[in-house]
């Protein structure tokens, strides 16, 4: 049914349609719509044979969504920013034990400084972990996407993260259907776990492993991993056949067969960035990548084949090297005499706006573009700041200086 | 593609109205899109949200820089924000006053002909339905009226769902009294 709601509320409905067993959940901005309005379903009963279980952290999250998911429970839990650092332990053992939990990220940024806006820096920071890690465009593909991820980490045993862009699509508004319950229970059949905690028949999962066999089970998660590389497209054309709609599998392709110059980004921006590509006429065309965990070497490999250049444009980076994304598609075009330039925007909550777009595309097709670009950089903030730590060895926290320069705040001097 | 920028302060229904806003499109059987201003929002604090309505699907994630029009819940935002920013010149400006652009002091931040800003003594239309000074439903009939880009009739139905019972009941009430106000000598067509 085709309904008006928020972003969250629309994973909300899809979530409870998918008839999770357990719930379990910390409130933190930008998920907290997501895991609030699951709590109203469970207690109005909306949601039946669920159990929503409050915690005192995102650690306690995690690891009560381990045991349930053990005890062969559907188990979902939602989380985004320092929420995800703190429970980062049991996000690897999460997948170390092949335990299938979905688990939203409301994107957002990782302090210090503190910013609660969106980037994509919590999942980056995760995306070694061994979870499978779905990015979503738009709301409709949040909600479908939260459908396909609870078969895709049951079909594998693994655990999915579906990241949607907290505030951007969280908070947004807009146009979603939402499935039928006979719809998803077409799709998606009653969990029938790997493996089970079970009183009657006591086993242990989660043993000790030693230098003989560590490596064969590393390994043996490395291939589960590649396997998802050809169950996500699956899932999604079954998905395709009872919805009628198309989440794009591994990647989605925007007029990329004639371009000299790609685009490659993650998540809502390609809206943005669609818009801005449809108002110009040069030949650039725009991939997104929807699983960034497995990362689709291949299909990155094909769709770029015949470019010149590529543009990663990526709301995050690592710091002391460069943009993440970059370098894996990099990896999928290594041999090629393609370049890639990497332009990291939208930090902290930047928007990202078709003006800053235009200008980029303009030095792109130009090969006018650094390496590593940051867009809509301060550098004149930037400079000032470096002057005063050259000036004074006391100069006090970048943050703070930072702030009083661009006039956000008045902060009290500390030198 | 018709797009709508609300300013008030953290209380004043800012994020509520563009939601509101984008369901009476979508009950009209357009697409529309309503962002709050992403911000740690809290009671007074100055309060940005916005609306898009358009006849496509809306891929846009930008803020909303060049508003086709502005609504502006609170007349005491003029000295904290430039809140006419990008305004277009073909845009509309609906303002919750009882006091004229004159007495406001902001004749010289405006560039628009006059039949396109509107002043609307929203908190006391409030003030007399809801019994709260709650603007943001009875600017939501103004601009009903004043662009023609919403029906009246959608926005009621859209506050009924947002708020069933009681509370829509005299917010509606309050939308209509605004809408009556300012469509008597100006019902100007406008597509997007």
């Amino acid at each position: 049914m085709l309904k008006q709601i928020e972003g969250s509320h629309g994973v909300s409905e899809a979530v409870a349609l998918c008839r999770p067993e357990v719930i379990c959940a910390y409130p933190i901005t930008p998920q907290t719509h997501i895991v609030e309005d699951l709590g109203a379903l469970v207690k109005s009963g909306k949601l039946e044979n669920c159990e929503y279980i409050n915690v005192e952290s995102e650690f306690a999250a995690l690891s009560v969504g381990i045991g349930s998911s053990a005890a062969g429970a559907r188990t979902y839990t939602a989380t985004a920013s320092q929420g995800m650092l703190f429970m980062a332990e049991a996000v690897y053992n999460a997948s170390g034990l092949g335990l299938p939990i979905v688990m939203t990220v409301g994107n957002r940024s990782i302090g210090a400084p503190i910013n609660i806006w969106n980037d994509q820096s919590d999942s980056m920071s995760m995306r070694d972990a061994g979870w499978i890690q779905l990015f979503v465009e738009d709301n409709q593909q949040a909600v479908d996407i939260h459908i396909q991820a609870f078969k895709i980490a049951e079909a594998l045993s693994l655990p999915v993260m579906v990241c949607m862009d907290g505030f951007i699509l969280t908070h947004a508004i807009e146009g979603i259907d939402v499935p039928e319950q006979k719809q998803v229970d077409k799709f998606l059949p009653s969990f029938a776990p790997r493996q089970i905690l079970d009183p009657e028949n006591p086993i242990s999962i989660g043993a000790m492993v030693g230098p003989e066999a560590f490596t064969e089970v590393r390994y043996l998660a490395h291939q589960k991993q590649k396997e998802a590389l050809k169950l996500i497209p699956k899932i999604n054309e079954e998905f395709k056949k009872i919805f009628g709609r198309d989440s794009g599998g591994l990647i989605s392709t925007f007029n990329v067969e004639d371009a000299d110059t790609v685009i490659v980004t993650l998540g809502s921006v390609i809206g943005t960035i669609q818009e801005a590509l449809d108002e110009q006429d040069q030949n650039i065309g725009a991939v997104t990548i929807r699983s960034f965990r497995p990362f689709p070497l291949e299909e990155i490999r094909t769709a770029l084949k015949n470019v010149k250049r590529v543009v990663v444009f990526e709301k995050c980076f690592a710091v002391g090297i460069g943009g993440i994304v970059a370098n894996n598609v990099r990896m999928a075009l290594s041999g090629t005499n393609i370049e890639v330039y990497e332009v990291i925007g939208g930090l902290g909550g930047r928007p990202i706006t078709r003006k800053s777009l235009h200008k980029l595309f303009k030095d792109a097709v130009k090969d006018n573009l650094e390496t590593v670009t940051f867009l809509d950089l301060k550098k004149d903030v930037v400079e000032r700041e470096l002057k005063r730590e050259k000036e004074l060895i006391q100069s006090g926290s970048v943050a703070e200086n930072v702030l009083r320069d661009v006039g956000v705040v008045n902060v009290a001097k500390t030198t | 593609m018709f797009q709508v920028r609300i300013h008030g302060r953290g209380g004043q229904g800012v994020v509520s109205a563009a939601e509101i806003l984008s369901v009476a499109a979508f009950i009209e059987g357009k697409h529309s899109q309503a962002v709050p201003s992403f911000g740690s929002e809290r009671m007074g604090a100055p309060v940005v949200s916005f609306c898009r309505i358009d006849d496509k699907q809306i891929r846009l994630r930008e803020p909303i820089m060049e508003p086709d029009a502005l609504i502006v819940q609170d007349p005491t935002l003029f000295n904290a924000i430039d809140v006419f920013a990008g305004l277009s010149k073909n845009g509309y400006l609906l303002i919750n006053s009882k006091r004229s652009i004159d007495e406001l002091g902001i004749s010289n931040a405006i560039n628009l002909p006059e039949d396109k800003v509107r002043l609307v003594p929203a908190t006391e239309i409030a003030l007399q339905h809801i019994k709260r000074p709650l603007p943001n439903a009875v600017l939501l009939g103004a601009l009903a009226a004043v662009t023609g880009v919403i029906q009246i009739d959608s926005v009621a139905e859209a506050i009924a769902s947002k708020f069933p019972g009681k509370i829509g009941d005299v917010n509606i009430q309050a939308a209509k009294a605004a809408y009556e106000l300012l469509s008597h000598n100006n019902q100007e067509e406008i597509t997007c």
